[in-house]
């Protein structure tokens, strides 16, 4: 390298400011529910008031009548080009999965169930005449209850004999990654220590900020959705798939979106009753969701029973770890599903050397909102239950719980390093990520701290709580899917197009709904074809424009999509390098590329690749055989997960007079390999620390015994807000990973996963003197304060929204 | 229908509108102004928040007939001659934003509050921004923004 050479600022480690802000501060975005087209007509959906009942009549001659109603149908208006909702995912080859129609005619399975469409010349129209649609049902009893639900008391489909969907297991023993299980634990029966919780990963609600809007338009050759989705390609298979639409003659575009948080990673009723009607209609319509209907009918997320078992030696030493977890799917398999759950199976173990391992879940239907991916996606539920179960360990053992952990994890000098659950985590140092976040939020001081608050009965209590994560992430080698029964693979596709005026046509098949994208992957190629950042525009989210694509969710899109850029970029590089040559008149042998530019070597002669572009659009002079064309195209399928860690430590102040809980402050130093946009990386991180606290201390969506959604508005389901929240001190440690070109490793989630166990084991740290060992989330004051005086972990949630208007209640 | 006329970003417009149409309905709908969103139905989430007669209120709380005479400033009124306003700069510059579905509402309602405190602590913008919800950022580089628009604009607005 010359001098000169090291001068050009790299991109990549730049906190560029991103790309796609102009549009979005200035509100010239392009949000689904923005687009009008020439006589677009506008859908109104008519749900079920009852978790379960079974429809006996639909009339709808009233709204039909209603002004400017186009039509009203329910679902025997349609026939097969309805589709079915899918599964991609069935988890056991004997999994139960109820038929999803869009649109049920005979019988609804869940409270928000689409049972008829109202189309209208505008939204208000046909809003209005939904309401004079009149549908007469026959209740029937309603499975609720997880638990309940998973001893078959009711049904929630009765023609299928069971609630029960899939049972999937996997054991060490079996898999021969590790010994059985149950001799450890006899083992430690006899002579060490059993530790043996039972916690509830709580129902959650994704809550992306724009509801859910589909613009469906026949007119033309090709139908095309728009949809608010993360995965426009996935869509545009499923609706080939389900509604005898040649995939050819599909075109899905996801416009802005506006966030997803996994909540749409979904084929949803909605959308394929709008592409029903709008091909029926012959004209374009569109459907945007209120917020209350988001809540109640876009999937929901986590919703488990986690019974867990952890075995150790008396010094501390972990032996063993069973997993047995209930898991609510709701009403439908939806596309991933049981898959969810099945995610978080390898990562119970997280960074602790486990000889022993078996995890079994149970899949269980219920007359409830489908669950499915949300933020983190099986990870955060297997985080929280090791984080809490360590400190757990800690206490028996009576050791600092950063002690017990040190003990068990890996050290940076035991990577790569074969997990008991069969994976192979590539790099780490959990010990400097742990020096890092000790030192940045004091924790020894923070310790004596609580010692003084305890030995003196101050009122308010300092808890201090840990979590020392990892997670797998960038979904992901396709052999493992295919392993997994998962319904396609994982790889990504990106396309490098060099145009004749020397800018650069990125086109991915990740679909960004907020990440950054544009600007991240900008800096990448801009890196490596050695052109101005300002030069690279990246193109996504159009089937049209990006016709591959696997899209965006599981923290992929940077460690697979951009890996796939990568070598899109060097295949550029490969195809100028000979044109480059000759236009030299040098052999291709002594071409050097570096920062942009092709030279050869030893001398001063050289050209700049948009030079190289250029000429190859001319064609004029280029070597024999050699076609006029620099753009290539690169299919990447990841060659392993990718394991990021990190430790969070949160200090907690508990009012033990009321409950109250004050997040004095948090840490996190993360270890996520290279940074391609430190910027970006801390949003990712602020963004998800929040959604993982939440968890912890305020959101639950809660059903009432009837099967009502009581938190089904932003009233009542409490999404944190500014007020709510705290800065946070945030910091990286860098171990690159070993399997992609760039180090990179997924960021997306992390903060989600990691939070959740260590606000709540912080929560716990700060009144377990006083006979607490769990509190129940969301760690509200109220289950704080009832635990602080009955010893239990809170109570259940109460369904009543409103227990004080009760007779009797509040007397 | 009810006629009224108003003026939004600069411009005089006049329409004949149901009683019931919300201003955020006539701003979108009618007018085109889709820089507006609607994140709820229940006025929690502040998404469409615009400014009316130079004060800041959730345009789906507001009826349209109401702003009647009324001038209004949306996100899309906000930059002046193609110079954004200091906020939108600062909600740049400091990552204010992600998906950008709040940022709408979340920028006019922190031009408002620097309007009545140019130089907010961070509990006072906190406060001031409880109004106004977001998914992506977690806040913390949202109070970072209102911060950087106070110093940069020497708390003016």
């Amino acid at each position: 390298m010359t001098a000169t050479a090291e001068q050009v600022e790299r991109e990549i480690g730049r906190d560029r400011r991103r790309k796609e802000d102009q549009r979005l501060i200035t509100g010239r975005t392009r949000w689904t529910d923005n687009l009008t087209l020439p006589g677009m007509l506008h859908l109104a959906m008519v749900r079920s008031p009852f978790a379960h009942a079974t429809i006996t009549s639909i009339d709808t001659s009233a709204a039909k009548a209603a002004p400017n109603v186009v039509g009203v149908f329910s679902g025997a208006d349609f026939g097969e080009e309805l589709g079915v909702c899918i599964n991609a995912w069935p988890i056991t080859p004997d999994q139960v999965t109820p038929a999803h129609s869009p649109m049920p005619s005979d019988r609804v399975a869940f409270a928000g169930e689409i049972v008829a469409v109202v189309v209208a010349r505008s939204a208000a129209e046909a809003r209005d005449a939904a309401e004079l649609v009149d549908v007469e049902y026959d209740e029937l009893p309603a499975a609720l209850d997880l638990k309940e639900a998973a001893a078959d008391t009711v049904l929630a489909h009765p023609d299928l004999g069971t609630n029960k969907s899939a049972l999937w297991v996997f054991d060490s023993a079996e898999a021969g990654t590790g010994t059985p299980v149950e001799d450890a634990i006899a083992k430690a029966r006899a002579d060490g220590i059993v530790i043996e919780r039972e916690y509830r990963q709580q129902r959650l609600i994704p809550a992306f900020m724009e509801p859910r809007s589909v613009v469906v338009d026949p007119t033309g050759e090709q139908y095309v959705m728009y949809s608010a989705t993360q995965i426009p390609h996935i869509l545009r298979f499923a609706l080939a798939a389900t509604t005898g639409v040649p995939e050819s003659k599909i075109r899905v575009i996801a416009p802005d979106v506006g966030g997803g948080f996994g909540g749409k990673l979904q084929v949803t009723p909605e959308e394929w009753i709008a592409w029903a009607v709008g091909r029926r209609l012959g004209k374009p319509v569109k459907y945007t969701e209120t917020r209350s209907e988001s809540l109640l009918s876009a999937h929901h997320g986590r919703d488990q029973w986690q019974k867990l078992t952890l075995s150790a030696e008396k010094d501390g030493t972990v032996t063993g770890l069973k997993v047995e977890l209930l898991a609510d799917l709701g009403a439908y398999v939806a596309i991933v599903g049981g898959g969810v759950p099945v995610l978080g199976a390898f990562m119970f173990n997280a960074i602790y050397k486990f000889p022993a391992y078996h995890f079994a879940v149970q899949t269980v239907l219920t007359n409830k909102t489908w669950t499915d991916a949300y933020r983190g996606a099986g990870r955060p539920e297997a985080t929280y239950a090791i984080e809490r179960l360590m400190d757990e360990l800690a206490v028996e053992v009576g050791v600092d719980p950063l002690a017990i952990r040190e003990k068990n994890w890996i050290k940076h000098e035991e990577f790569p390093f074969t997990t008991v659950a069969g994976l192979e985590y590539d790099s780490g140092n959990y010990e400097a990520a742990t020096a890092r976040a000790k030192e940045m939020i004091g924790y020894d001081e923070l310790r004596a701290e609580q010692m003084a608050r305890r030995a003196s009965g101050d009122p308010v209590q300092l808890g201090i709580g840990l979590s020392t994560f990892t997670e797998m992430c960038g979904l992901a080698p396709s052999r493992v899917l295919g392993t997994l029964d998962y319904g396609a693979g994982g790889w990504e596709h990106a396309s490098v197009r060099m145009l004749a005026t020397g800018k650069v046509e990125v086109v991915t098949g990740a679909s960004a709904h907020g990440q950054g994208h544009e600007t991240a992957f900008s800096q990448i190629v801009a890196d490596r074809l050695g052109v101005p950042f300002e030069d690279v525009e990246v193109l996504h989210g159009d089937t049209q424009v990006a016709p591959k694509g696997l899209d965006t969710y599981g923290s992929r899109s940077l460690v697979v999509g951009g890996e796939a850029l990568v070598k899109a970029a060097d295949k550029v590089v490969d195809k100028a390098r000979p044109i480059a040559a000759h236009l030299l008149e040098a052999s291709p042998d002594d071409i050097e590329f570096a920062n942009g530019r092709f030279s050869v070597r030893g001398t001063d002669q050289g050209m700049a690749i948009a030079e190289v572009a250029l000429a190859t659009f001319a064609a004029h002079n280029l070597p024999d055989g050699v076609e006029p064309s620099l753009d290539s195209d690169a299919t990447y399928d990841p060659v392993n997960f990718n394991f990021p860690h990190g430790t969070h430590i949160c200090a907690m102040e508990v009012d033990t007079e009321t409950g109250a809980l004050k997040m004095r402050k948090y840490v996190c130093c993360d270890d996520i390999g290279n940074i391609i946009n430190p910027l970006i990386v801390s949003g990712q991180v602020h963004g998800g620390l929040v959604q993982g606290i939440a968890q912890a201390l305020w959101e639950e969506a809660v059903y009432d015994d009837s099967g009502t959604l009581v938190s089904g508005s932003f009233v009542d389901y409490l999404l944190p807000t500014a007020a709510d929240t705290i800065s946070f001190d945030i910091d990286h440690t860098t171990s690159p990973s070993l399997t992609n070109t760039l180090g990179t490793k997924g960021v997306g989630e992390a903060g989600t996963i990691a939070s959740t166990p260590a606000v709540v084991n912080a929560v716990v740290d700060a009144v377990r003197h006083l006979g607490v060992n769990d509190v129940q989330m969301p760690c509200t004051p109220e289950r704080v304060w009832r635990a602080i005086q009955d010893g239990g972990s809170g109570g259940a949630t109460t369904a009543d929204a409103v227990p004080h208007f009760e007779e009797g209640a509040g007397a | 229908m009810t006629r009224i006329t108003l003026t939004v970003d600069g411009a005089q417009v006049a329409d004949d509108v149901e009683p019931r149409m919300l201003l955020v309905q006539y701003l979108r709908e009618r007018l085109g102004k889709t820089g507006t969103v609607i994140g709820c139905d229940t006025s929690n989430c502040g998404a469409c928040t615009v400014h009316l007669n130079g004060s800041s209120v959730k345009s789906c709380n507001v009826l349209a007939v109401q702003a009647d005479g009324a001038e209004v400033t949306t996100i899309e009124g906000l930059a002046q001659n193609g110079t954004l306003h200091p906020v939108q700069e600062a909600f740049r510059e400091c990552h204010g934003l992600q998906c950008g579905f709040c940022t709408p509402g979340m920028i006019m309602q922190s031009v408002d509050l620097l309007k009545e405190n140019p130089n907010p602590s961070e509990e006072e913008i906190r406060l001031g921004l409880e109004g106004n919800l977001c998914r992506c950022t977690g806040y913390h580089n949202i109070v970072r923004a209102v911060q950087h628009a106070a110093s940069t604009s020497g708390g003016a607005s």
